[in-house]
């Protein structure tokens, strides 16, 4: 078994009254990925909360491995207009120095846009500074909301392959939320289905069928729920130019 | 030059330089509302002040701090929306303000605390002044990266290891500070004023935040400057007529940005 990064144990939230989580139970190894789904509302956005430890659960226990480095990225970022901020300046707020930023910018495949302003980037590539952001803490847990959020199929795609990869370079654990109930990572190692309490769990193949998914998202949705895999004879590259197959992935 | 011209050009230059980049701040985080709530609570301490017979200087930075406070408390009230709870606290403290000010029976001029009176402002003044800009300035170049990084995401700021609660509220003694220091120089009515019109200004000119600190900070200096200008030559009220001189800039600034390509 990987080194344990984050465990919650039993974990209940309560917010105003409304139990948002109750007892959520997770598990978080290195090199590791665990997609979290679940309808909106269901209390997703709250378990990254407590994951990052910005959220104290009311009973229950998180564990964290000792020296742990979280990289977030969050789900929106919406700069007001009125503050100009370049992607570089943006990064350098994390506490980075120059060298690290290049690097971390050419790792999402970012590398020109240092001098851009952030208000003038596509929706892909603002995630992609937000996910060049966590990396810049030398994560040894990836926390992503909503990573491919405002982002076209093939941007997702590629996203996708560029979280699987990082997770291998860096030796990371990822922690990703998604609503999308029918279309999870292929690489994913677990999926946790939520709703206020933990559905059902397991390898992404196990879930689709799990009579509690079912349920909750009816038959229809379990059908169709879709792996991304390496199907095709070509890619996309993370700005939407074709790449023919050189047999990677 | 008149010694009382010395002292007003310098407490004005003074609250501008710091005025600028606070006003930065509060723009990027539109806070200008709040920053006129505070402004409007300072009346209210000047009439403690002169209740309790005190330097209203103190009473009124712990009033702003108080009202502050309240508003940190009462924020995310479900049948309470933010900009009605600011107004709210902005006039009823204003309101409280006047009638305490009536209730002292004193004979003070209601218009220097509304507008400023910085043709008044004596070497006593210029001192305190100076100090608290040399403090917020000081607290400013200290504190600008994790204030920048929490104006960006909060969120992400305390995940990175920021004590956000803390620094929002040294961004609140700052604005409190700038308050009590700025009623000498345009009034409670007008403070906002300084702070988010410059800001405005230098917004066009900027590609970075620091920048739009710097330009901010020299036009809030230049609107001072002018300011005092005006009002000498035709006997009008300084503060208002900084207040004039910033506005125009602004008109002027967006006229330039369109006739000169970036």
């Amino acid at each position: 078994m990987p080194e344990s990064l984050l465990s919650l144990d039993r974990v209940t939230v309560r917010l105003s009254n409304r139990t948002v989580l109750e007892q959520v139970s997770l598990e978080l190894r290195r090199g590791q990925i665990v997609t979290v789904i679940g309808p909106n509302g269901a209390g997703k956005s709250t378990l990254v909360k407590v994951a990052l430890g910005l959220v104290k659960p009311e009973t229950g226990t998180v564990h964290s491995a000792a020296g742990l480095r979280i990289g977030y990225m969050p789900q929106r970022l919406h700069i007001e207009p009125s503050l100009p901020l370049t992607v570089a300046r943006f990064l350098q707020l994390g506490g980075a120095g120059r060298s690290a930023i290049d690097a971390a910018l050419a790792e999402v495949d970012m590398a020109r846009f240092g001098g851009n302003a952030l208000q003038a980037l596509s929706g892909g590539e603002l995630q992609r500074v937000l996910l060049a952001r966590a990396l810049l803490r030398q994560p040894d847990l990836l926390v992503l909301d909503e990573p491919v959020q405002g982002v076209d199929l093939a941007g997702q795609t590629a996203m996708y392959e560029l979280i699987a990869d990082l997770r291998l370079r860096h030796h990371c654990g990822v922690l990703m939320v998604s609503h999308d109930l029918h279309w999870v990572m292929a690489k994913t190692d677990q999926v946790v289905c939520l709703n206020h309490h933990v559905c059902c769990q397991g390898h992404p193949e196990h879930v689709g069928n799990d009579p509690a998914y079912q349920t909750l998202f009816g038959t229809s949705y379990a059908r169709s729920l879709a792996l991304y895999q390496h199907h095709h004879n070509h890619a996309h590259d993370l700005h939407g130019h074709v790449v023919e197959d050189s047999g990677r992935g | 030059m008149a010694d009382f011209l010395l002292y007003a050009l310098a407490a004005g230059l003074v609250v501008a330089a710091v005025a600028g980049p606070l006003g930065t701040l509060v723009v990027w985080q539109r806070l200008a509302y709040f920053g006129d709530t505070l402004a409007h609570s300072a009346l209210l301490g000047t009439a403690l002040g002169l209740l309790l017979m005190v330097n209203p200087w103190w009473t009124v930075l712990a009033v702003a701090l108080l009202v502050g406070g309240i508003l940190a408390l009462l924020q995310n009230r479900p049948h309470l929306s933010a900009d009605s709870l600011l107004g709210i606290i902005s006039h009823s403290s204003l309101a409280i303000g006047l009638v305490a000010i009536s209730l002292t029976r004193l004979r003070v001029d209601l218009n220097s605390y509304l507008f400023g009176d910085l043709l008044a402002v004596g070497p006593a003044d210029l001192g305190l002044i100076g100090l608290v800009g040399a403090l917020i300035a000081g607290l400013l170049v200290r504190y600008w990266d994790p204030l920048l990084a929490i104006t960006v995401h909060a969120e992400l700021a305390a995940v990175e290891g920021l004590p956000v609660v803390r620094l929002r509220l040294l961004q609140l003694v700052m604005l409190a500070l700038l308050v009590a220091a700025a009623m000498k120089v345009v009034g409670v009515l007008l403070v906002t004023a300084l702070l988010i019109i410059p800001a405005n200004c230098a917004r066009p000119w900027s590609n970075t935040p620091e920048r739009m600190a710097l330009l901010s900070a020299l036009g809030g200096a230049a609107a001072v400057v002018c300011g005092i200008g005006l009002s000498l030559w035709l006997d009008t009220p300084t503060g208002a007529s900084v207040v004039l001189c910033a506005a125009l800039a602004f008109v002027a600034s967006l006229t330039l940005r369109r006739l000169v390509p970036a």
